[in-house]
C-alpha cells in the first residue's frame, strides 16, 4: 500500500491486492467483467456422459464423499442444451467420436470442455489401437487435461478448480476475449465419419497438426 | 436490502393483514421478467448467435437423426385402452358402490348405471369382435 496513489483527484486503478485490502475492509469494488466471470466459474454445469472407467471416477467425484457440489458443478445436464462442460471421461473409441463432437457442437456457447484421464488426452495403454481416437483434442479444443488412469476424485475436482480459474481470468473485449464473445470464430467443430479404414477426417486440421519429426542429420 | 425489503413487508401488513401475499406475487412476477431481460440484452448486445445445422438438429443423444421427428405413432393401442377401462377402472368404481350401496340417491343410480351400461357395451363389442381371444 506504500505506493498506492494518495491523491485523491488521480486515484488510478486499482491493483487486485489494493481491492483484496479494501474486500478485508468490508468495501466491496467489482467490475461487470469480473462479476461476469465470477458467476460463470461458479456455475458450470457439466454434461452427463461417460465413456470409459474415468465415468466411475467421475460418478464418484459427484457423490457425498468427494462431493463437486462444493464447486458448483453438481447439476449434470442430461442434455447437451443445459450443460457448459463435457468432461471427456475415457477411451474415445473411432465409432464413438462423431458422436462425441455432435454432442461437443450441440451444446451452446459458452463451453469447456476437460480431457479425463490418458486415453482422452492421447488414446492412452490403448494408443497402439486401431480404433482408438488418439487423443479428443483432434476434433474438440480442449480447456484442461487430467493425467492419470483413470484419475482420482481429487484430480478431476482440482482439474476443475484450474478451469474455474482460467474462466476468472477471460477479458470480456479484445482479441484475448473468449470464443462465445466474438463473431469471428465458429463455435462447431468437424464432424468425423467413419470411412472405409478410418475416421473421416481423421483429425480437424484447424486443431491439430501431426507432429513433425526434424531430424538434422537428414536434412 | 434486507431493511428497505424488511420496511416495506412492515408497511404492508399494517395496510391489510394479507397484503404481503400481493407483495410476494409482485416481486414473484418482476424477478423472472428482470433476469431474463438481463439476458436478452446481454444477448443483443455481447453475445453473438453461432447458429448451425448439427446445433439445430434434433438431439438424439450424439446419433445423427434419421428421418422426421414429427412421426405417427400407431393409434391400435386404444383395444388396450378399452380393456383395461372394462376390467380395471370399473373395479376402482364399483368398490366404492358396493360400500354406499344403501344409501345412495336417485342421481347416483342413475349415473352408475350409465357408467355400467357404457363398459358393458365396451365388453360386449369387445368380445363380438373376438379381442378377447389370445391367439
Amino acid at each position: 500500500m506504500s505506493d498506492a496513489p494518495t491523491d485523491a483527484s488521480s486515484p488510478g486503478p486499482l491493483s487486485a491486492e489494493e481491492r483484496d485490502e479494501l474486500r478485508r475492509h468490508g468495501i466491496l469494488l467489482t467490475s461487470v467483467q469480473e462479476l461476469y466471470n465470477w458467476g460463470r466459474s461458479h456455475s458450470v454445469w457439466p454434461l452427463n456422459f461417460g465413456l470409459a472407467c474415468c465415468a466411475i471416477e467421475m460418478i464418484a467425484a459427484s457423490m457425498a464423499k468427494f462431493d463437486i457440489a462444493r464447486f458448483g458443478s453438481e447439476v449434470f445436464r442430461p442434455s447437451p442444451r443445459q450443460a457448459d462442460l463435457i468432461i471427456v471421461s475415457g477411451t474415445v473409441t473411432k465409432k464413438m467420436a462423431p458422436h462425441v463432437v455432435r454432442l461437443w457442437n450441440q451444446m451452446p456457447e459458452p463451453k469447456y470442455c476437460i480431457a479425463m484421464g490418458a486415453c482422452a488426452i492421447s488414446g492412452g495403454p490403448f494408443k497402439q489401437g486401431y480404433n482408438v481416437l488418439k487423443g479428443i483434442d483432434r476434433f474438440i479444443p480442449v480447456d484442461i487435461y487430467i493425467p492419470g488412469c483413470p484419475p482420482r476424485p481429487e484430480a478431476l475436482l482440482h482439474g476443475l478448480v484450474q478451469l474455474q480459474e482460467k474462466i476468472r481470468q477471460q477479458p470480456l473485449r479484445g482479441p484475448d476475449a473468449p470464443r462465445h464473445l466474438r463473431s469471428d470464430l465458429a463455435c462447431d467443430a468437424t464432424v468425423p465419419e467413419l470411412g472405409a479404414e478410418d475416421i473421416e477426417p481423421p483429425f480437424s486440421p484447424e486443431l491439430w497438426k501431426p507432429p513433425t519429426l526434424v531430424r538434422p542429420d537428414k536434412a | 436490502m434486507a431493511a428497505v425489503a424488511k420496511a416495506v413487508l412492515y408497511l404492508a401488513v399494517d395496510l391489510h393483514p394479507y397484503a404481503f401475499l400481493a407483495l410476494f406475487l409482485l416481486v414473484a412476477i418482476a424477478f423472472p421478467i428482470a433476469l431474463l431481460a438481463v439476458a436478452q440484452l446481454w444477448f443483443r448486445f455481447f453475445q453473438p448467435p453461432k447458429p448451425s445445422p448439427t446445433k439445430q438438429d434434433a438431439y438424439e443423444c450424439g446419433v445423427a437423426p434419421r428421418g422426421d421427428a414429427w412421426i405417427q405413432f400407431k393409434a391400435h393401442y386404444y383395444l388396450y385402452a378399452i380393456v383395461f377401462l372394462i376390467f380395471d377402472v370399473e373395479l376402482l368404481f364399483l368398490l366404492p358402490l358396493a360400500v354406499a350401496f344403501t344409501g345412495l340417491p336417485t342421481g347416483a343410480w342413475v349415473a352408475i348405471f350409465i357408467f355400467l351400461f357404457l363398459l358393458a357395451e365396451g365388453l360386449v363389442w369387445a368380445w363380438h369382435r373376438g379381442h378377447l381371444e389370445w391367439s
